[in-house]
């Protein structure tokens, strides 16, 4: 089976390239789009497995980071995308996509329904990074992209990524529902507690990701589409590793599951 | 129309780190301490919207619900004493202004109407501060008062406004006559040059002479008068010639005949600088290095990248708007190179940017001139911008540096560089071929036209003064930009346009200008121009450099194709006249001719200039003291690391995105815990291939005052070993020489104008010799020839500067080196020979004293020296390698020791250098650290046998630097105090 990946493209996002690219080589066809052609040619999401919002400065982080963008899709994608994910569908979003995805309440979706619970804010540091940080995924996380992924590096490149939950009772919520896909650690994979740089913007509960209730939809501020070679990792010229970048196995694991289930 | 007010601020019960941002800001910059910041943005809404439709656009829009609170026309600012609200000033670019129109439209689910709009600014609520403290923090640090109002009100006189709008709305009132007049030039010589200077022409006399006699040529007057032109010219002929004959557009200087008296006294006669040397030495290469494309005559210089790709690199500087509003001056300075590369060939994909910086310290004390604004604030200013810039278009920030000297007190640089990469053929076309046909349509797309930079090209071809002008500023928009960018790759694929280049400098009048040059003729009908605001003079509006703006020509068979797509990507594209072959650039306004301009006349007309050039003698040198009393070096070695040239730059460089695109190879930090000062930026841009491009600079201003010719040639070598440190080859490098001058022509004001212009010949000549020697051909470049400051009896003129930019093409980037030590046991080797040149070292520059002796680059033997090295690091015998540069011998050892985390033993006298002072801190050139397992010396040894190469000690894993020279004086120091030492200085 032919796994069919839309990447969106357009009005300041910018990681598109490495995002198709990346579920390219995990075996998608993978096509970027540009937001207003895919709302002229609304069949192309029922034609799709996978949709990823990829990085970027939708808007130049106008007004809030993801904020516009996820506003225009509330009002002019709500319903095709409601029906995609209704499909049982993969989503992702990556660092703004994930901000857009928060904003839009595209997740934690914990009743099914649109509804912002969480937020990304300004990072303590008030000031965008750039720098690698060790995640792990808690044990017992629903999230289908992180199948077999424990401990992973990857590089974090934003100014508004602390993830704060509306309420302690979102917090529980995600918790028990194994929808805290990824944490930030040190280096041991032991949590990072707050610690900076090992988590690099205050994050609640060192929060870098979290996924929905089924774990299809899948949002994460550090970028898996920036390890896609070896040559990507700050220490390569040190450490023994493997040819290809491990974030890549993401995206793998997400063709995978598309084509077995989907 | 009504007037809505929505605030916006954290809920009160969390913490706002904006706020308490500003609060370490305040107190760092202005030594001003307070309680409390809160920041509270301001949307202010001129659209008429029914209440419902405000409170939606409020909640779903402007307010995060987990965080925020907002109000509608009620303010949040509560438990203050003053606060201070910054708005744009009108005709300013309101980037958040514009986005939040668009949102709320989205929200509405309808358009507003023509005139409504959506005005951004920020509401300060400071608690623990007077009105005067307030004043003080609102001038010197949150507004910019040549683009912004700021209002500072208490909290008892809020009370009396009454809810009334703290600032006026910035809508642009002031109506421009849009008249055309004609400019009669029948004036004396006197005259003549006070016309230029009161219209900012910045033409001399020789260049007012020669448009007069232009004019009164029998041919010119008669076809005036057929076509209803008055015999004078008009505004806008006169503005279009003042504007293509700028020293910004025509490099006069670099082109002028030069009568040269060298240092022995001896005439000669250089037949422009340009041809001579830079030219000269491409021409001299381009026979040795196959891979050139096309060079000089593009937006950017292209050469071959692989079989199937061209790869393109421009620098440039953008030093006058810096200098009155760092962070539009500098954001602009970046995206406007990110264009060049975009409108390179038939337009290339940006790849990646560099950055290089020079202020006065940050620390400086002394008291600020007027018009100038306090180098720390230029630092934050700068770096904020190249940061939002970058960031929000995309494209990483790979090299770059910072560099102080007390003389960029008068004008910052600020060098922005960009690559690109396009697919060799495109649209079945050769992506570096183009040209504009006549019948083709001239298309401008992007940003409107405003008033924005109105003179940008003629001013930074003057001095900072008085008058220099407000609307000399503009403010970037990196998303209208990037939507553009993305648009114009779509086109450039299916083969829509003909021709393409960047509407920078000069705006509209330069672009078409330039496009019209190959057809041969260009009609161009201004009215149909689109205009942010109305009231432009129809000269303003073909000189504008609003920003984000680019020119085109587009076939009349794809022009449909063209702004379907245009219109699909949300970006304006607007038809504006046509290319033709008549010979003549003719300008309409409202159907009447308003101009028109000989081509020949206009491109060729420049009357060349003559100057003269001579060295003065050396100063008498003062006597050089270096202490010799003491024993232990470890104190001068940590001064050494902490002095602003050598220091970490890390937390400014964090803040760039240096991986998107993921392309990455080496990033500017290494090592063990990724904080090691790399040495060049290393890609790879095409995915799925190891081929690779290294990307370094060298810039070293403080050595200029000593020798010119030195200065140059240590700036090239520099680049070089930076390239060769991590296995760049000679043969595949490619350079950029960007000059920045202080003002080299001879006047009364500028007494020294002859020996400025003899250390510039120097400086072409030294680039000459040293890129000859290592096979570097110049395939694009730029000068910025008036960077002095001169208001009333003070005169700043920076010290000489190249930034020297290059770019090797890597074979394998599995194959490239890093800089930190890697394993304990591995052998330390020091490449390169040092001598006694102390002269213009960081060493002496702490101790007050210039020295005298620079450093001397000797490129042929370094060149041998290099591809031994480039041999090693192919065969894998080299674990790390650190170019050693600022700073001396004692800085690369402990930067490659503490990035790697790694100890190191290490004895000097095998150098040969007696003096231990010489053998740490001496800067000469061409030298490398290089670690080396135990396993590969032997063969590491050979393949360096005949060349300086010397084993000097090992690494270890006690994290202890020790260094025995060879009179006996010692460094001991564990790796953090060395790290620490290096990087708190600039630790912000």
């Amino acid at each position: 089976m032919t796994v069919n990946a839309l990447v969106l493209t357009g009005f300041g996002i910018n990681c598109d390239n490495e995002t198709e690219r990346a579920l390219a080589r995990a075996g998608a066809d993978a096509v970027r789009i540009h937001l207003n052609d895919l709302l002229e040619h609304l069949e192309l999401m029922d034609k799709a497995h996978i949709l990823a919002i990829p990085g970027g400065f939708s808007f130049g982080d106008h007004v809030a980071s993801g904020k516009i963008i996820a506003n225009r899709l509330r009002h002019k994608l709500g319903e095709p995308l409601q029906r995609f994910i209704g499909n049982g569908k993969l989503v992702i979003g990556i660092c703004n996509g994930f901000q857009v995805m928060v904003k839009l309440g595209l997740l934690p979706l914990f009743d099914g329904a649109f509804k912002q619970e969480t937020t990304l804010a300004w990072n303590d540091s008030c000031r965008f990074e750039n720098r690698w940080v060790y995640l792990r995924a808690p044990q017992g996380n629903r999230c289908v992209w992180l199948k077999d992924i424990e401990l992973l590096e990857l590089p974090v490149r934003h100014g508004e990524g602390k993830f704060i939950p509306g309420n302690d009772e979102v917090l529980r919520r995600l918790q028990d529902n194994g929808q805290i896909a990824f944490q930030y650690a040190r280096e041991d994979g032991a949590p990072a507690n707050g610690e900076f740089p090992f988590n690099p913007n205050g994050a609640t509960a060192d929060i870098a990701g979290i996924c929905d209730p089924s774990g299809r939809i899948f949002g994460l501020m550090p970028h898996p589409e920036g390890f896609q070679e070896r040559e990507n990792h700050p220490n390569w010229t040190r450490l023994p590793l493997p040819d290809e970048g491990a974030g890549l196995k993401v995206f793998r694991n997400a063709v995978e599951f598309a084509r077995n289930e989907l | 129309m009504p007037i809505n007010r929505i605030e916006v601020a954290m809920k009160p019960t969390l913490p706002d780190p904006a706020g308490e941002a500003l609060r370490v800001r305040v107190r760092e910059d202005l030594g001003i301490t307070f309680e409390v910041a809160r920041v509270i943005d301001v949307f202010i809404l001129n659209a008429a919207l029914r209440e419902e439709e405000l409170e939606k656009a409020r909640c779903e829009l402007f307010t995060d619900p987990i965080i925020q609170t907002s109000a509608i026309n009620q303010s949040l600012a509560t438990d203050y004493d003053c606060v201070i609200e910054v708005g744009f000033l009108p005709g300013v670019t309101d980037n958040v202004g514009r986005s939040s129109l668009e949102g709320v439209q989205d929200t509405l689910g309808r358009p507003l109407a023509k005139g409504e709009a959506v005005y951004k600014s920020t509401l300060y609520a400071l608690k623990g501060v007077d009105k005067t403290t307030a004043e003080t923090i609102a001038a010197k640090l949150l507004a910019n008062e040549l683009i912004e109002q700021y209002v500072v009100k208490t909290a008892d006189e809020m009370k009396t406004l009454d809810g009334k709008p703290l600032l006026a709305l910035p809508i642009v009132t002031q109506q421009s006559d849009a008249e055309v007049h004609e400019v009669s030039l029948e004036l004396s010589d006197d005259a003549l040059a006070a016309l230029s200077r009161e219209k900012m022409l910045a033409l001399d006399l020789d260049e007012m002479r020669s448009i007069r006699n232009h004019y009164n040529h029998p041919d010119t007057r008669a076809r005036r008068g057929r076509l209803g032109l008055p015999a004078a010219p008009t505004d806008i002929e006169l503005e279009i010639l003042a504007q293509t004959w700028s020293e910004h557009c025509k490099h006069k200087i670099f082109n002028a005949t030069i009568t040269y008296i060298d240092e022995h006294g001896d005439k000669h006669t250089i037949d422009g600088l340009f041809k001579t040397y830079i030219k000269g030495v491409t021409d001299a290469v381009s026979k040795r290095v196959p891979w050139l494309v096309n060079v000089f005559e593009d937006n950017a210089g292209i050469i071959q990248f692989d079989d199937d790709h061209v790869f393109a690199l421009k620098a440039e500087t953008h030093n006058s708007p810096s200098a009155l509003d760092p962070y539009g001056g500098a954001m602009t300075g970046i995206v406007g190179v990110n264009r060049d590369v975009l409108g390179a060939g038939l337009g290339f994909q940006c790849i990646f940017n560099t950055d290089v910086f020079c202020f006065a310290s940050p620390f400086y004390k002394g008291e600020i001139p007027p018009r100038l604004l306090h180098p720390k604030r230029v630092l934050r200013g700068v770096h904020s911008g190249v940061r939002d810039g970058g960031n929000q278009s995309g494209i990483p920030d790979v090299n770059g540096a910072i560099v102080f000297h007390e003389r960029f007190l008068g004008k910052p640089l600020v060098f922005c560089g960009t690559g690109g990469l396009s697919p060799a053929v495109v649209g079945g076309r050769p992506a570096h071929k183009k040209a504009a046909k006549p019948g083709d349509h001239i298309v401008m797309t992007g940003g409107r036209i405003g008033k924005d930079g109105i003179h940008g090209a003629t001013f930074s071809s003057e001095a900072l003064h008085e008058g220099s002008p407000a609307t000399a500023v503009q403010i970037g928009d990196p998303i209208t930009q990037k939507k553009m960018a993305d648009f114009l790759l779509e086109a450039r694929d299916q083969g829509l346009f003909n021709c393409i280049t960047d509407c920078g400098a000069g705006g509209l009048s330069s672009s078409v200008g330039e496009m019209a040059h190959k057809p041969g003729g260009a009609s161009i009908y201004l009215d149909k121009a689109p205009l942010k605001y109305a009231g432009l003079a129809p000269w303003e509006i073909f000189l504008s450099e609003a920003q984000e703006r680019m020119t085109l020509a587009v076939p009349p068979e794809h022009l449909d194709a063209f702004l379907d797509l245009a219109r699909r990507r949300e970006v304006e594209a607007t038809v504006l006249g046509e290319y033709n072959n008549s010979g003549f650039l003719d300008c309409y306004y409202n159907g009447k001719l308003i101009g028109s301009l000989n081509m020949e006349f206009l491109h060729e007309g420049l009357p060349k200039m003559r100057l003269e050039a001579q060295l003065n003698p050396p100063e008498p040198a003062a006597e050089l003291l270096l202490p010799s009393d003491e024993s232990d070096l470890t104190s001068d070695l940590l001064q050494v690391l902490g002095a602003l040239n050598v220091c970490s730059k890390e937390s400014f460089v964090r803040m760039y995105d240096h991986e998107v695109l993921g392309l990455s190879v080496l990033k500017q930090f290494q090592g063990a815990r990724r904080d090691g000062p790399g040495n060049s930026g290393v890609i790879a841009p095409v995915p799925g291939s190891k081929r690779g491009i290294a990307v370094s600079c060298g810039i070293c201003p403080k050595y200029s005052d000593l020798d010119a010719y030195r200065m140059a040639a240590c700036a090239v070598d520099e680049a070089v070993r930076n390239l060769v440190a991590v296995g760049g080859k000679l043969g595949t490098i490619a350079g950029l020489d960007n000059f920045c001058w202080p003002d080299p022509v001879q006047s009364a004001s500028t007494p020294d104008g002859r020996h400025k212009l003899a250390q510039l010949v120097r400086a072409c000549e030294a680039l000459y010799d040293v890129c000859l020697a290592y096979d570097i051909p110049l395939i694009s470049g730029k000068d910025s020839m008036k960077n002095d400051y001169r208001i009333g009896d003070t005169k700043i003129s920076i010290p000489p500067t190249i930034l020297f930019t290059a770019a090797a093409i890597i074979e394998d980037v599995g194959k490239v080196v890093s800089m930190d030590a890697k394993a304990p046991g591995h052998s330390v080797y020091v490449l390169g020979e040092t001598r006694d040149e102390m002269g213009g070292s960081e060493y002496l520059a702490l101790r007050g004293q210039l020295g005298v002796n620079a450093p001397e680059v000797r490129p042929f033997s370094a060149r041998a020296l290099y591809e031994r090295l480039g041999k090693a690091i192919k065969d894998g015998l080299v674990a790390s390698c650190h170019d050693c540069s600022d700073g001396g011998l004692g800085v690369a050892l402990a930067e490659t020791a503490f990035a790697g985390d790694m100890g190191m033993t290490v004895t000097l006298s095998p150098l040969g250098v007696d003096n231990g002072v010489i053998a740490l801190f001496s800067e000469s050139q061409s030298r490398f650290v290089v670690t080396v397992s135990p396993d590969n010396a032997a063969a590491f040894e050979a393949t360096l046998d005949g060349h300086p190469c010397y084993r000097v000690g090992e690494t270890s894993q006690e994290p202890v630097l020790r260094i025995v020279c060879a009179d006996g004086r010692k460094v001991e120091s564990d790796l953090d105090a060395l790290r620490a030492a290096w990087k708190q200085p600039l630790n912000w």
